[in-house]
């Protein structure tokens, strides 16, 4: 052995820890348990061979990311991190659904809104024919302009019908 | 090349994780229940993260009950890491928990919305009685 305190996996391997070892910057001599673990689960020529496949910059984060699944795969030799990719997945689900119900509430108060604000802009004698397009043009911040009758108003279908559809001239067609 | 280095347990052929490792499969092969034949990358992503008597020693340490469920979520974990060489598994964690504080997010914005909107529906009930 060298002057350099071997680094944990080479002293839980017992070799030589050389200058260029591979595990040294990621594996501290005083953090034995950290490589004991990922040997455990995946051996440590695996990891060897999964650290030179990649680039130095990202072999921290590499061998972080193994710790936690070797830590997670003893302590759930059933199901390892899987069991915690299950678990947030059913969360997300559950989510998702309160977030549908609370948006259908959204929707439902929008509705009792309108008709609310229809109600109490609809005069009581019904004379105005455009009382409720007008109160619902107001909710959503629109602008209509009051054309002349005859330049606006289309009859559908019968005469016994009152339905008429009103034309929306929008403020900067003038 | 001789016929007795490849012989075949009992009817049935060998299982993936024999073939893959070119040797016989036994009656009592603890991968043959979990790596069929029919589905060769199952043990390939496996061997490949793990290594072949990682996997035995693991399979081996839970019941037998229970292996089944341990060869799925280790293939999916080696899967994982094959897709995701850096964060592996540990990555698709990473979104689900992004994914949860979103969703929690976005129902508080909501509910603060329906709040506001119901008080503001009854003050409206409340002023049309007034009249």
């Amino acid at each position: 052995m060298g002057t350099n305190t071997p680094c944990a996996s080479c002293k839980l391997l017992r070799r030589r820890c050389g200058k260029d070892c591979i595990f040294a910057p990621y594996f501290p001599s005083h953090e034995l348990h950290k490589f004991a673990i990922v040997h455990k689960v995946f051996g440590a020529s695996n990891v060897s061979k999964m650290l030179l496949e990649l680039p130095v910059h990202q072999r921290p984060d590499a061998v972080s990311s193994l710790v936690y699944e070797a830590t997670a795969r003893v302590r759930d030799p059933v199901y390892g991190c899987v069991g915690a990719i299950w678990h947030l997945q059913n969360q997300v689900s559950q989510l998702q659904m309160q977030l549908v119900v609370a948006q259908a509430e959204i929707l439902w108060i929008q509705m009792k809104r309108e008709e609310a604000a229809a109600a109490v802009l609809l005069p009581q004698n019904g004379s105005e024919p455009y009382g409720n397009e007008r109160a619902l043009a107001h909710l959503h911040g629109e602008s209509i302009i009051e054309l002349p009758h005859e330049l606006i108003v289309e009859d559908f279908g019968s005469d016994s019908s009152n339905y008429v559809s009103v034309q929306r001239v929008p403020l900067s067609t003038i | 090349m001789p016929i007795g280095k490849f012989m075949m347990s009992g009817a049935g052929s060998r299982c993936a994780a024999c073939r893959y490792l070119r040797r016989r499969c036994s009656k009592d092969c603890i991968f043959s229940p979990h790596f069929p034949s029919s589905n060769p990358q199952r043990f390939a992503y496996v061997h490949r993260i793990y290594g072949a008597s990682n996997v035995a020693k693991m399979l081996q340490r839970v019941s037998e009950f229970e292996r089944s469920h341990a060869a799925d979520s280790l293939h999916l974990e080696a899967k994982c890491r094959v897709e995701d060489p850096v964060y592996g598994c540990v990555g698709l964690i990473s979104r689900l928990q992004r994914q949860i504080h979103n969703l929690e997010s976005e129902i508080a914005m909501t509910r603060a919305l329906v709040m506001m909107y119901e008080s503001s529906l009854d003050r409206r009930k409340g002023s049309a009685n007034g009249h």
